[in-house]
């Protein structure tokens, strides 16, 4: 069951077009990545999903329903740009926030003590928060996006500014919301992170979505006849003897002196049983492996490719 | 109203009433207005001062014997020659009558090491003139003189009326008292107005650059955040006002009378009881006593207090939505000063206006300009405690309060799409574009 699905929204602003029929949905229980360049559009779907902004045209529906306003109490967002009012108290400011999702003032400052404690920065409780650092107050606002155990989180750039053991951390806790049942979308440009964390993505480019699908299956489908081969035996007898079935290929280092790797790239007709085969006459393949392209290589190549407006 | 309109609102109230400097300022300035109205009392108090002695070498010969010691001034015959006495550092004064005194070809000289007090000059040349005086009647030896006298002793006062006014409290009006009332009352219009709806603006800019804004308007419509910092800023100035008023009633029932002195208290309660100023002997200025009397009348106070209430809300809102809409447009002060000309323009203008018209409350500029609604809180706030009837402050309010309405209602639609503007600063023609914009 899908808990978002948006459907042909499109949004203009004065003489721009940030989004055009951009159509998506998001599985529950599923981390979902948002991708794309600068300027593409995100923030301005971000801001749609989270009833900030409306759509000129079409739908985005939320757990079954037309998104309203009464939803965003099941929204947790975490905004790319973080800030928090720099003159009140860290635990009056959470509460504050968790207040405006709805939750009743002791509920909300027992499972705000909850989450301070696993954080450990109980001791924070009583501080301004112009006295905390960058990475503290990026703590504080993760626990207010969470707290209310929304169905749906929307992370923007969740990892910028976080250390790498905050950083961590960070991934643990998203890893965790999903485990418990929560849907997570998250927009970055940090594609290692993709590869590890998401279930699916959408790429969005100038507006337009471009891309959607499954990590796995897009990466393998950019893989585009990439294949990992590990030998023993001449390399360069062997790049001679497969060069009819390659475009290309790579020596790369291996780790051992006997075996050599190697990375072809098979040409577009070529079926990889014709390279075994060539392989299989003059070295010892240990093992072959089709290799996925990485989510860096997938967005590279589609934001290259597609037409400029 | 939705809970978290009330939630914002507490927020926003709570984040600047909870401040020591405003707890600071609310109590101070009814310290400060205390001290205006206790200044007559403690000046009577301190000019009192130690009675001085003044040494009296009296070549007339009668009018020494007749010169009375009161608490301020004691008579003593001098016993050593003028030179010796001026040269003694003992001595505070040396009063010299000479004999020509009696018909008048000569004056009174008085040596004094200090300066000579304005009190002590008058004490002394009014006591000589009444000794002069009756010595010159009582030598026509006419029977039966002080019965005459008494007789034809008289003492008027004068009480000025408004005859086409309708307020019970106005229609014994002295020009002066209201025109300082007014004054007094638009001034804190002025402020409120500028001020606070000056603190909408930069708390929405503020809020901008924090970047916090966006987290607050994914909980909340961006509307209800504007409606609820301006109502959680006006319940800050409304506070204070609150505060000052009960402040100033509590001191007007209990502290002015004690601090005052018994005789000018006895006077405001006798103007309190008859509605008029008694006699002026007590050389009490009837004016300062007609203004204790209206300050100190605590309904009188409250009634101003409710009408201000009124004309501070209404024009509060109306300003602070300008503000909001000039806030939500902009990034950082600078862009805004361009901007927020505009509503200065006007309050100021307003200002200079309610000056006039507390001059002069029946003008015409000042009657028209109670009814524009950028103009009516002040003007009509200066116009007041000179009474002004009834349906014309109804006429003014009603116009005010839906041009408040109308005007949060585009602030709204600009706010809407302003607050997600970073960069340039948008140009007037612009910010109608953002209001008409879907």
């Amino acid at each position: 069951m899908d808990i978002l699905t948006v459907d042909n929204v499109s949004k203009t602003y004065t003489g721009h077009k940030a989004l055009d029929s951009v159509s998506l949905s998001v599985p529950e229980g599923t981390v979902y990545g948002l991708l794309g360049p600068n300027g593409a559009g995100k923030t301005t779907l971000i801001r749609i999903i989270n009833h900030i902004t409306a759509p000129d045209s079409g739908l985005v529906t939320f757990d079954g329903h037309p998104l309203s306003q009464d939803d965003v109490v099941n929204i947790g967002y975490l905004p790319e740009e973080r800030g928090l009012y720099k003159k009140m108290k860290v635990g009056d400011q959470a509460v504050f926030f968790a207040r405006l999702k709805g939750l009743g003032k002791a509920e909300a400052t027992r499972s705000l003590k909850e989450w301070f404690e696993r954080f450990e920065i109980s001791s924070w409780w009583n501080r301004k928060v112009e006295e905390l650092s960058k990475g503290m107050a990026q703590k504080v606002q993760f626990i207010v996006t969470v707290l209310h155990r929304p169905k749906l989180l929307i992370f923007d750039e969740p990892f910028s500014g976080f250390d790498p053991v905050n950083a961590n951390l960070l991934r643990d806790e998203i890893l965790r919301l999903k485990n418990e049942g929560s849907t997570v979308i998250f927009s970055t440009h940090n594609m290692a992170s993709v590869e590890e964390i998401c279930d699916n993505i959408s790429l969005i480019n100038q507006g337009r979505n471009i891309l959607s699908g499954n990590v796995e299956e897009i990466r393998r489908k950019f893989s585009d006849g990439r294949y990992r081969l590990r030998f023993r035996g001449d390399s360069r007898s062997l790049a001679s003897a497969i060069e009819p079935v390659t475009d290309d290929f790579e020596i790369l280092e291996s780790g051992s002196p006997e075996v050599t790797e190697m990375a072809v790239k098979l040409k577009p007709q070529a079926g990889v049983r014709s390279l075994i085969d060539l392989a299989n006459k003059t070295v010892d393949i240990c093992s072959i492996n089709e290799s996925r392209a990485s989510m860096n290589d997938v967005f590279i190549s589609m934001v290259k490719d597609s037409p400029k407006a | 109203m939705d809970s978290r309109v009330g939630i914002i609102i507490k927020r926003e109230f709570m984040e600047r009433a909870g401040k020591k400097s405003f707890i600071f300022t609310t109590l101070l300035m009814p310290l400060l207005m205390l001290a205006l109205m206790a200044a007559p009392s403690l000046i009577m108090l301190f000019s009192k001062g130690d009675s001085r002695q003044v040494e009296v070498i009296d070549e007339s010969g009668f009018i020494f014997d007749k010169l009375k010691s009161n608490e301020d001034i004691a008579f003593v015959k001098a016993e050593a020659p003028l030179d010796s006495l001026v040269k003694n550092e003992d001595t505070d004064a040396v009063l010299v009558i000479p004999a020509g005194v009696a018909n008048g070809s000569d004056g009174l000289l008085l040596y004094s090491r200090k300066a000579s007090s304005l009190s002590l000059e008058s004490g002394i040349t009014s006591q000589v003139n009444d000794i002069i005086e009756n010595e010159r009647i009582a030598s026509y030896n006419i029977a039966g003189l002080d019965k005459i006298l008494d007789e034809i002793h008289s003492d008027v006062s004068l009480k000025a009326y408004r005859t086409e006014s309708t307020s019970e409290e106005a229609k014994e009006s002295s020009a002066g008292l209201s025109y300082g009332l007014g004054l007094v009352l638009m001034l804190i219009l002025y402020m409120v107005m500028l001020i606070y709806g000056q603190m909408v603006m930069t708390s929405i800019i503020e809020e901008k650059n924090n970047r916090v804004l966006e987290l607050v308007v994914s909980s909340v419509k961006p509307v209800q955040l504007m409606l609820g910092k301006i109502c959680g800023i006006g319940l800050v100035a409304v506070t204070q006002i609150v505060i000052w008023a009960v402040l100033i009633g509590l001191m007007a029932a209990f502290v002015l009378p004690a601090l005052m002195p018994a005789e000018l208290l006895e006077q405001v309660q006798t103007y309190n009881a008859a509605g008029a100023v008694a006699g002026s002997d007590t050389g009490v200025d009837p004016e300062l006593i007609q203004i204790v009397a209206r300050l100190s009348n605590v309904g009188y106070i409250l009634s101003l207090f409710c009408y201000m209430a009124l004309y501070l809300i209404g024009g509060f809102m109306l300003y602070a939505a300008i503000y909001a809409a000039i806030g939500s447009a902009v990034d950082n002060i600078q862009d805004a000063s361009q901007l927020q000309s505009i509503p200065m323009f006007l309050i100021i203008f307003g200002m200079i206006f309610s000056m006039m018209a507390a001059q002069d409350p029946s003008s015409g500029i000042g009657v028209a300009l109670s009814y524009v609604p950028f103009t009516s809180p002040m003007v009509m706030m200066s116009r007041i405690p000179s009474g002004v009837p009834a349906w014309e402050i109804v006429v003014s309010l009603a116009v005010l309060y839906l041009s408040f309405l109308v005007m949060v209602w585009i602030a709204a639609k600009i706010y809407r799409v302003g607050i997600f503007m970073y960069g340039k600063k948008p140009s007037w023609s612009e910010l109608i574009h953002w209001a008409r914009q879907k």
